[in-house]
C-alpha cells in the first residue's frame, strides 16, 4: 500500500494531516531535499510540496521526473500561488513540442 | 555529408544496404510513435493545465480558511485537534502503458471506520472555521490525486517525446544520408573498377594481337 506525503511549511499543511496524509512540517529547504530522498525510497507515491520548497529543490525534484513513482506535485502554500506549478507545466511543454502552444493563446 | 570510412568492396556495399533498409523501417516507426506520442500528448497537457488551475484556485481557498481558523483557536487547541486523524489515505498503484511509456495510475482508497465522523475533535474546543476547512480540503483531495497522476504521465511522455524525436532527427539527418552517400561511393568505385579493368583487358588484346600479326 502506498502513502501521500505532503512536504512543506507547517502552517500551511497541518490541514491535510486531518485526511489522513503524512504531513512533514520542514523550515529548511536543505532538509527538503533529504527528506524527498528518503519518502521516495519509502511507500510514498505522490509527494506533494509547497511551491516555496519546491522552487529551493528543483534539482531533487527533476531528478524524479522520469521515474513512475513517486509524484512530486508542487501545490501553493497559505500565501497563495507563485506560479511554479504552471511553470512546470509551461517547460513541460517547450521540452515536448519546442514551442510553447497552451500558454501562447491567451497573452 | 561525409562517407563513412569503409572499403569499397561488394561485401561492405550489400552490408551497407542492408542497414540503409533498416535505418529507413526504424525512421518510419519512430516517425509514427514520435506523432502519436504528440497528439496523446496534446490531449493530456490540456488536462493537466485545467486541472491544476482549478486545483490551485482552491486549494488557495481551502487555505485561506484554515488559515482563518488557525487565528481564532490557540496553537495549542489547533495541534491537538489535528493530532489524531480519524481517516487514513492510501493509494493504489499500478502503471499503464502508452507507447511503451509507462505511467502511473494512481487510485485512491479512504479507510475509515464505518460510522466515523471526520472530524477527530471535540467540537467544544475547536472552531466552526476548523471543521469548514477541513471539509473543503476533503473535497479537493481526488483532484489533487488526479493532477497528480496526470502531472506524473506529462513529465514522462514529454521525456519520452524528447528522446524519439532526438533519434529520428539522427536517422533523418546523419544516418540516412551518411549511409546513401558511402552506398553511391562505394557504387561508383566499383564500376570505376570495372570500367578500368576491362580498357586493360582490351589494350592487352590489342597488345598481343599486333604481337601475332
Amino acid at each position: 500500500m502506498y502513502k501521500i506525503g505532503v512536504v512543506g511549511d507547517r502552517d500551511s499543511i497541518l490541514g491535510f494531516k486531518l485526511l489522513g496524509l503524512s504531513v512533514f512540517p520542514i523550515r529548511k529547504s536543505k532538509e527538503a531535499g533529504l527528506l524527498i530522498n528518503r519518502l521516495a525510497k519509502e511507500d510514498y507515491a505522490v509527494i506533494f510540496v509547497t511551491e516555496s520548497i519546491a522552487k529551493e529543490i528543483g534539482e531533487t525534484i527533476d531528478r524524479y521526473k522520469t521515474v513512475p513513482f513517486p509524484a512530486i506535485i508542487p501545490i501553493p502554500n497559505n500565501q497563495g500561488s507563485i506560479g511554479l506549478g504552471m511553470q512546470g507545466i509551461k517547460d513541460n511543454v517547450e521540452k515536448a513540442i519546442g514551442v510553447d502552444i497552451l500558454f501562447g493563446e491567451r497573452g | 555529408m561525409a562517407i563513412m570510412n569503409v572499403n569499397p568492396t561488394r561485401m561492405e556495399l550489400s552490408r551497407l544496404k542492408e542497414r540503409l533498409d533498416v535505418a529507413t523501417r526504424g525512421h518510419k516507426l519512430l516517425k509514427d510513435k514520435r506523432d502519436e506520442m504528440v497528439r496523446r500528448y496534446m490531449e493530456l497537457i490540456r488536462q493537466n493545465k485545467e486541472i491544476r488551475e482549478s486545483v490551485e484556485d482552491e486549494l488557495e481557498i481551502a487555505l485561506e480558511k484554515f488559515l482563518m481558523a488557525r487565528a481564532v483557536m490557540s496553537p495549542e487547541m489547533l495541534e491537538e485537534a489535528v493530532m489524531f486523524p480519524t481517516r487514513q489515505v492510501e493509494l493504489d498503484i499500478s502503471k499503464k502503458n502508452i507507447m511503451n511509456v509507462h505511467v502511473p495510475v494512481i487510485e485512491v482508497e479512504q479507510t475509515s471506520a464505518e460510522g466515523v465522523s471526520p472530524y477527530p475533535y471535540s467540537f467544544a474546543n475547536t472552531s466552526a472555521e476548523l471543521d469548514v476547512a477541513i471539509s473543503t480540503f476533503s473535497d479537493i483531495l481526488p483532484k489533487m490525486l488526479e493532477l497528480a497522476e496526470i502531472e506524473k504521465t506529462c513529465q514522462m511522455l514529454a521525456d519520452e517525446i524528447e528522446k524519439t524525436r532526438r533519434r529520428v532527427n539522427a536517422l533523418e539527418y546523419v544516418m540516412i544520408p551518411q549511409l546513401e552517400e558511402t552506398i553511391r561511393y562505394i557504387t561508383m568505385k566499383l564500376d570505376e573498377n570495372d570500367r578500368a579493368s576491362r580498357t586493360r583487358l582490351m589494350k592487352v588484346k590489342d597488345m598481343m594481337e599486333e604481337r601475332e600479326a
